[in-house]
Formats: structure tokens, C-alpha cells, sequence
């Protein structure tokens, strides 16, 4: 062990950092090196980024309530191109759509869920006194924050923001009216982003765990962390390709994902030129190529959503049942096998795409098999419940209606990964259902048990427990009536996408008035919110002042103080045990921390 | 390891050598395409060569003949995507129900 | 506070923060030149016709000899370092750039030549891919340049502290610089040649 006396060189010494203390204010809190202050920075905007996602769904929930009729009090605020009369127009209503969606995935869940969490926790979890790259984790928060101005920019140009969905959609992403460059150069910029990030994360996670902490001691949401980094660096570059090839449609003139010979309006179109210029020597351009390059993205995407919030929900029921996680290696594999394979399926979203039935067998057997080892984490946390006296603080609350809502829906996504019932319910509100049971009450609910669990390591004080008992129970029963009968609507046919939410077509009659009670059950959840934001300002300032180790937890990020100082440790952590020795028999205490030594 | 000066100065008459049949390969596959093979063998004996010129690079250049595992590791799986992404899109772009919508060459604009 | 393992390695992984950072910097490289000739391959495979003989096969093949002698100036450029001999690393650091430059130059020719008979990115899906593909190579090419400056100019006081440190930084740089290179093995005959 003669290595030790180099292994954390300057990890303990109160001089240097009272060096560093004297920043100022630009160094300290903007241009801010320091994870612990990035993952706030990040944190912070991916919250206010879900609120307006959230505030773009509630226009759209109006106008699918109520088609046509103005929207009320700030009707008149959006001008004659996007709401006249304060009637939102089809194309107003597919920018709020395409931007909600967007949001909502590269701008709130993702920055909160691997920018925030991830640079905050996963460094003290791993006892190490920063990032590997502290200057690149500052550009990588830069470069998301530019992200965002783009794309919030480009409501106020002219046409409007991008209306083609999130997934943009060649034809129609090159020739619709709207900001579709900007939005592509928004995602330029979100992609960097997220490539600078991952990186930094892998080699922060090999580089510098403390001693001791060997990969089978990791605490579950380190490895979360871990795989979800390198589903970010390996998917994104290719949607970055496409994006680039896409630029070159809307501005170069070129045709990647336009077919010769499309004629829209009675026009023969070619890509921005508007004109066939009778020259395709080489061929028209593949709409299906942007759609397998966005999904070679997008499925490894949706993991990227939902295992870091696995890996939440973990640290908080270990904490909350004061047990060791049932069979920690079965979900450890689980989740390197989920990582990997979440790259051979993403044409399960492309069955109506007159793909042969070859490819189709293969993508549907693979979606089969993926769904098995997120069975497996499932159920293993499952287990970890029996027989627990379990804790039902805050997080605990959101951990537990994690599962049953993140078992609906991966349910309801097997029909979906089957071709033949997937061509009925391609593009109806089931889709919609299954994705945001995944999304909203799976991962939005952890990320709050997530904040509500390590806010008093962030700063030193606890949030208030009453005030998160009513954001729980009023968000999961609005949430349920929003998404559940989207599942109704759906089977009997109704589409998504629709600016009257299927109003036009007469079989979705029967099923239009859940419309209505979506809407009343949108407007309570935003109520709901009230409570968290209330009580995450309020408990900044006046929660109970709490000591270190609050939950009386076993990882190591509960050895730094609370806050932890910039270097994050007073000396340096060792690990000495597996991440969740909780009730041990014959131990003094019901938790042994991995920092806490051996005792003779 | 090539950080000691003595296995450096060794290395470097390596480094020349690869560079110089570096050179070598280019000039046989600009030799190669003067020949005018049929297409499916020219590309063929092109990628051949594009590949044997990039294993140089990467095994001598980039010192990947002794790297650390972790530097395998993660290039091993970039590997298998990169597969996964060349082979994939094609095989599923390739079966389509039905007979495959091919560009024709366009008689003209407008109708 | 110091981050470990900037400069030594990690006992157990033999490395060093930035030699795994840049390699999976490189690693997330392949996958979007990967994503590109993907793209290549599948509008080829949908084409009609492909057009032969379209590129300036000389000075293609010129410029593969440029980038090809530009990596043995970069590998040696790192060499002389570890030899201690800091003019000839200098001026291997400066043939690199100066090589570079002049790929970047012809690049511009056979731009401007295509640009000349109006044959931009929109006349063809051949020369569509043509131009993104070297383009977003160029733009590599360029940011390499960017970093080489830098080292010859403000970065190479680092050598005068931290000898090491500098030295790996070249290493980095060289590697991204051989990547640079070995994409450019495959644009040749990919582009010019088939
Ligand atoms: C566990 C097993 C899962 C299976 C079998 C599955 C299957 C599918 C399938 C086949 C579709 C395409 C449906 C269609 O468009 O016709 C789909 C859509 C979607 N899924 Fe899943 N999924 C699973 C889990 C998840 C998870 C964990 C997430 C995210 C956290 C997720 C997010 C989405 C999203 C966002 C879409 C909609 C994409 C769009 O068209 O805009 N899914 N799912
Ligand atoms: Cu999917």
C-alpha cells in the first residue's frame, strides 16, 4: 500500500481550501468549477425548464379540451401569427407540441436527472473531491444553457418555433414553416453538451473512486450513472449527424431525407430550393434514414431517462427499508445488459414504416429481451419492500410509487414492442400513456424523491415534511388522472398529434370528455407543484438545520459535511464494506456506513 | 511502455517506417483504381487497404498495440455499435413489404 | 484543490484522467463519422446511378500524403519531448500545423472548382455527402489547428513547470490529430475513388 500516500494528494487541507473560498462572486457562483455548484446550476434550470414544459402542455390542454375556443385572460398575449382572437392556431399548437416534447426530454429530465443529480452525488458517492474535468463540466453546463436560449429563442423569430415534434420528422421537419434551424442548432449545442458530460462521468467513475471502493462496493445509482454515460456518448453522436445532414437540407439546399420527386401543394419539391432543380443523378434523399439515425438516439435516449432515476430510487428505499438492496448483482448486470441492448431495438418505433417482417421479428425479439432485465430491476427492488419496517418519509413516498407506476408503464409498452398490436396502436394516445407513466410519475416522481432525499447534504437543511406529503399524494393522484385515460383514448383509436384533440373524426366521439377531466386533473397537478416550490425556497432558509448523515445512510457521500466544502471531504473517505450494510446483526447501530472502519 | 527516452528513441524509427508504408499503400490504392476492377472488387480491395493503412495508424501511431484495458473496453464496445449502426439501418432500409420504392430517373418536373 | 491523476496514472487502470477522457472523446468520434458513412452507404445502395470520377483524384491523393506525413511530424513532435529535446519538438509541432494548413488550402481549391461550375451540395446526393463529410473534417482539421497554435504559443509555458503534464497534453493532441488522419484514410477512397 505503498501507493496511498500519493492517492488523494490534497484532498484534506483547510488552508488550501480557505484559498479558494476568496473566488468572488463570477468564479463562485456563474462560471462556478465546482460539481457540487454545476449540478445545482443544472438542477435549478432543468426544474424551471420542466415548469415551462409544463406551462406549453397547459396551453395544448386547453385547445384539446376545448377546440377553438380562446384561451382565457392571456388569450390575447400571443399575437395574430399564433393565436388570433386568443383561438390558437394548428401551427401555434404544433410548436407548443414539438417544444414540449423537446423540453421536456433534452432541456428538464435529462439536465436534472444526469447534469443534476449526477454531478452532485456521483463524485461524493464515490469519494472523490471533484469531477476528472472540473473547466469541462463548466463548458458542458454552458453549453447546455446556450441549448436552451436557442431554443426558447426561436419563439419570438419569425414562424415560430419548430412545429415537427420532437423527433422532427423529415419531410415535413425541411418544408414546414418555423424555426426548425434553430432547433437543430439548439441540439447541436444540448448534444455537446451532454458528450462533455459523459465523458467527464466515465472517467470520474474509473479515475477516481476512493479507496476501497471496488466496483461490486458501488452504490447502485453511481453504476446508474455509469451506464446512462455511456448511452449519452455513444447514441448521441449519430443523432448529431443527423442533425447535420438535416441543417444541410434546410439551409444547403442538399436532399438527405428527401425523396425525389415529392410533391407537396402540387409542387415537385426538393428540399429547401422548393424547386426540382433536375438534377438527381445520385438519387432522391431517405426520409427513413433521419428516422433510424434520430431513434439510434432516441431509445438509448429513453434509458437515459429512466436510469438514473432507477438509480434514485434505490439509494432512497436501501435508506428507507434499513436493508441491503435484494440481489445487488442481479441488478447490477441487469442494468449493463439493459444499457447494452438498448441499442438494437430502437425500430420498434418504426413497424408502420412498411419495414419487411424480417427486421420486424428481429426488433420485436429484442424488445422482448429488453424488457426482461428491467422486469429484473423491478422486482429487486420489490423484494428489498418484504418484510421491511419501512420509513415512509418524503422520498420514500415518491420511491415507492415509482414502481407500480414505472410497472405500468413498461407494461403497457410490450403490446407496443410487438409488431402486430403496435400497428393499432402506432400513434394514438396509448403511445402517449405508456411513454409519460414512464416519464412523469416513473422518473419525474423519483427525481423529486431525489431532491427531497439529498436537499439537506446541498444545504445543511431538511425540507419540510408536512408540505411534501401534500406535493406527494396530490401529485400522484392528478398524474394518474391525466395520463390513465390517455390509455382509454387511445384503444379506441383516438391519434395523437391532433390540434382538436380527434374532435373531427367520429369514432373518438365516445371518448373526447376525458379530454375534459385531463384538463382539470393538468390544472391540479401544477397546484400541487405550489407545494414544492414553497417548501424548496422556504426550507433554503428557514428548514431544520441538520448534521451530516440526516437519514442515517451508508453511502459515502454522507461522510462529507453539509453542505460540503469545495474538495468535498475533511479527509480522505475510505470505503470498507459493501454500499448498504443496513441491520447488520450484532452491529451497534442499524447502518454501517461504508466510511465507518473496522472495529477489532 | 513507450514513456521511457530509451524505448522512444526507439520507437521512432518505427514511426518513420509506418509512415513511409503509409505512403506506400496510398499510391497502390490510386494505382489500384487505375486498374478499373469491377465495382464490387474495387470496393472491396479499396476497403482492404483503407483498413490495413488505419490499423497502422492506430496501433502504432496511437500506441493501441499497448494500451490499458479500459481503453480496449470502451473502444471494443464503440466497435460493436459502429457495426451495429453500419449493418442495421441497411438491413431493415433493404426489407420493405412489398417491392422496394426506387428512385427513377425523373422524366420532368411538373408533369 | 488538486484533481488525482491529472498527470500521474491510477495504479489499478495504468492511466492517466486525460488519456481515458480523450479516448472516449474519440470513441463518441466514430460513432458520428460511423453515423455519416452509414448515410454514405445507404444513399448509395438507393441510388439509381452514382457519379464516378467527379473529384480531383491527384489532388486527393496529395492531400492524404499531407495528413499522412502530418501524423509522423505529430507522433515525433511527442517523441522528441520524451527524448528531452524541446527545439525539434518545436519544430515538428510547427511542420504539423504548417502541413495542416496546406491540406486545408487545397481543400479550398477543390472547393472553389466545384463552386466554379455551380456544383454545390444541392446539385447531387454524391456531392451532398462529399461536401459534409470532408466539410465536418475540415472543421476537425481547423479545431486541430486551433489546439497546435495554442501549444506553440501561450500553452508551451506549461513545459517549464510541468514538463510531464505538457507532455501528456501532446500525447492528447496527437491522438486526436492520428483520428483526424485515419478518417481521412477512409474519405479517400470512399469519396475519390469509388
Ligand atoms: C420496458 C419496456 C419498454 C418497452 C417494451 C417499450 C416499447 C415502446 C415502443 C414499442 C414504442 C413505440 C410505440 C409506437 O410509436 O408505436 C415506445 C414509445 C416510447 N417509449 Fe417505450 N418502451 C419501454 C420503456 C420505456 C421507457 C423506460 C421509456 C422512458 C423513460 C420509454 C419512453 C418512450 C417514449 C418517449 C416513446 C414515444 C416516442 C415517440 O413516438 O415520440 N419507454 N415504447
Ligand atoms: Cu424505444
Amino acid at each position: 500500500m505503498d501507493k496511498s500516500a500519493t492517492h488523494h494528494p490534497t484532498v484534506a487541507h483547510p488552508h488550501v481550501e480557505h484559498a479558494h473560498e476568496e473566488l468572488g462572486f463570477w468564479r463562485t457562483y456563474v462560471f462556478s468549477v465546482d460539481h457540487k455548484w454545476i449540478g445545482i446550476q443544472y438542477a435549478v434550470t432543468g426544474l424551471l425548464f420542466l415548469l415551462f414544459g409544463f406551462t406549453l402542455m397547459m396551453l395544448m390542454r386547453w385547445q384539446l379540451a376545448y377546440p377553438g375556443r380562446p384561451i382565457p385572460l392571456i388569450g390575447g398575449l400571443f399575437g395574430q401569427d399564433k393565436a388570433p382572437g386568443g383561438i390558437m392556431l394548428p401551427e401555434f399548437y404544433n410548436q407548443l407540441g414539438a417544444m414540449h416534447g423537446t423540453i421536456m426530454v433534452f432541456m428538464g429530465v435529462v439536465p436534472l436527472a444526469v447534469g443534476g443529480f449526477g454531478n452532485f452525488v456521483l463524485p461524493l458517492q464515490i469519494g472523490a473531491p471533484d469531477m476528472a474535468f472540473p473547466k469541462i463540466n463548466m463548458m458542458s453546463y454552458w453549453a447546455y444553457f446556450l441549448g436552451g436560449v436557442t431554443m426558447l429563442a426561436s419563439f419570438f423569430m419569425p414562424g415560430g418555433a419548430a412545429q415537427s415534434g420532437w423527433t422532427s420528422y423529415p419531410p415535413l421537419s425541411v418544408i414546414n414553416q418555423g424555426q426548425q434551424t434553430m432547433w437543430l442548432i439548439g441540439m447541436m449545442f444540448l448534444i455537446t453538451s451532454s458528450l462533455l458530460g459523459s465523458l467527464n462521468f466515465i472517467t470520474t467513475t474509473v479515475q477516481l473512486r476512493a479507496k476501497g471502493l471496488s466496483w461490486m462496493r458501488l452504490p447502485f445509482f453511481v453504476w446508474a450513472q455509469f451506464v446512462t454515460s455511456f448511452l449519452l456518448l455513444l447514441a448521441f453522436p449519430p443523432l448529431e449527424a443527423a442533425g447535420i445532414l438535416q441543417l444541410m437540407d434546410k439551409v444547403a439546399g442538399t436532399s438527405f431525407f428527401m425523396p425525389s420527386g415529392l410533391v407537396v401543394s402540387n409542387r415537385i419539391v426538393t428540399s429547401m430550393t422548393g424547386i426540382a432543380q433536375g438534377s438527381v443523378a445520385s438519387g432522391g434523399g431517405n426520409p427513413l434514414l433521419w428516422q433510424h439515425l434520430f431513434w439510434f438516439l432516441a431509445h438509448p435516449e429513453v434509458y437515459v431517462l429512466i436510469l438514473p432515476a432507477m438509480g434514485i430510487v434505490s439509494e432512497i428505499i436501501a435508506n428507507n427499508t434499513r436493508k441491503p438492496l435484494w440481489g445487488y448483482r442481479a441488478l447490477v448486470y441487469s442494468l449493463v445488459f439493459l444499457g447494452f441492448m438498448s441499442f438494437i431495438v430502437w425500430a420498434h418505433h418504426m413497424f408502420m414504416t412498411g419495414m419487411g417482417t424480417t427486421m420486424s421479428a428481429f426488433f420485436q425479439t429484442t424488445t422482448m429481451i429488453i424488457s426482461i432485465p428491467s422486469v429484473v430491476i423491478l422486482t429487486a427492488l420489490l423484494m428489498s419492500l418484504v418484510g421491511a419496517s419501512i420509513r415512509f418519509t418524503t422520498p420514500m413516498l415518491f420511491a415507492l410509487a415509482f414502481l407500480p407506476m414505472f410497472g405500468i408503464g413498461g407494461l403497457t409498452g410490450l403490446p407496443l414492442g410487438l409488431a402486430p398490436s403496435d400497428i393499432h396502436l402506432h400513434d394514438t394516445y396509448y403511445v402517449i400513456g405508456h411513454f409519460h407513466y414512464v416519464v412523469a410519475p416513473g422518473t419525474i416522481f423519483a427525481l423529486f424523491g431525489g431532491v427531497y432525499y439529498w436537499f439537506p447534504k446541498a444545504t445543511g437543511r431538511k425540507m419540510n415534511d408536512l408540505l411534501g406529503q401534500l406535493h406527494f399524494w396530490g401529485s400522484l393522484v392528478a398524474i394518474n388522472l391525466v395520463f390513465f385515460p390517455m390509455f382509454i383514448e387511445g384503444l379506441a383509436g383516438m391519434n395523437r398529434r391532433m390540434y382538436d384533440g380527434g374532435a373531427q373524426f367520429a369514432h373518438t366521439k365516445s371518448v373526447l370528455y376525458w379530454n375534459v377531466v385531463q384538463g382539470y386533473a393538468a390544472w391540479a397537478l401544477g397546484l400541487f407543484q405550489l407545494f414544492f416550490i414553497v417548501n424548496f425556497f422556504m426550507s433554503i432558509k428557514w428548514g431544520k438545520a441538520v448534521d451530516r448523515n440526516p437519514w442515517e445512510a451508508t453511502t459515502l457521500e454522507w461522510a462529507a459535511p453539509s453542505p460540503p466544502p469545495h474538495g468535498n471531504f475533511l479527509t480522505e473517505p475510505i470505503a470498507y464494506r459493501a454500499p448498504y450494510e443496513y441491520s447488520v446483526p450484532g452491529a451497534a447501530k442499524d447502518f454501517t456506513p461504508q466510511f465507518e472502519p473496522e472495529r477489532a | 511502455m513507450h514513456t521511457d527516452p530509451a524505448a522512444v528513441r526507439k520507437s521512432v524509427r518505427l514511426y518513420v517506417t509506418i509512415g513511409v508504408s503509409l505512403l506506400v499503400f496510398t499510391a497502390i490504392t490510386v494505382m489500384a483504381n487505375r486498374l478499373h476492377f469491377v465495382v464490387p472488387i474495387a470496393i472491396t480491395v479499396a476497403i482492404i487497404i483503407a483498413c490495413i493503412k488505419g490499423s497502422m495508424v492506430a496501433s502504432v501511431f496511437m500506441h493501441l498495440s499497448h494500451e490499458k484495458k479500459w481503453i480496449y473496453g470502451a473502444l471494443l464496445l464503440t466497435i460493436v455499435f459502429f457495426i451495429f449502426l453500419m449493418c442495421i439501418p441497411l438491413f431493415t432500409i433493404m426489407d420493405t413489404i412489398g417491392t422496394p420504392v426506387r428512385a427513377t430517373p425523373i422524366e420532368h418536373a411538373g408533369h | 484543490m488538486n484533481i488525482p491523476y491529472t498527470v500521474e496514472e491510477r495504479p489499478d487502470t495504468g492511466l492517466a484522467n486525460g488519456k481515458l477522457g480523450i479516448w472516449l472523446f474519440l470513441a463518441s468520434e466514430v460513432m458520428l463519422f460511423g453515423a455519416l458513412f452509414s448515410t454514405y452507404i445507404i444513399l448509395r445502395v438507393g441510388a439509381t446511378e452514382w457519379p464516378h470520377g467527379e473529384l480531383n483524384i491527384p489532388l486527393g491523393a496529395i492531400n492524404t500524403v499531407i495528413l499522412i506525413s502530418s501524423s509522423v511530424t505529430m507522433v515525433m513532435a511527442w517523441a522528441s519531448l520524451k527524448m528531452n529535446e524541446w527545439g525539434k519538438h518545436r519544430l515538428y509541432l510547427l511542420a504539423t500545423f504548417v502541413l495542416a494548413a496546406v491540406f486545408l488550402v487545397n481543400k479550398y481549391f477543390e472547393y472553389s472548382a466545384h463552386f466554379a461550375t455551380g456544383e454545390g451540395p444541392w446539385h447531387s446526393t454524391f456531392l451532398a455527402i462529399y461536401f459534409t463529410m470532408t466539410g465536418l473534417h475540415g472543421l476537425h482539421i481547423l479545431g486541430g489547428m486551433i489546439v497546435m497554435a495554442y501549444f506553440l504559443g501561450p500553452g508551451a509555458k506549461l513545459w517549464k513547470t510541468n514538463p510531464d503534464q505538457f507532455a501528456n497534453r501532446i500525447e492528447y493532441t496527437g491522438l486526436y490529430w492520428h483520428f483526424v488522419d485515419l478518417v481521412w484514410i477512409f474519405l479517400f477512397p470512399v469519396l475519390y475513388l469509388l
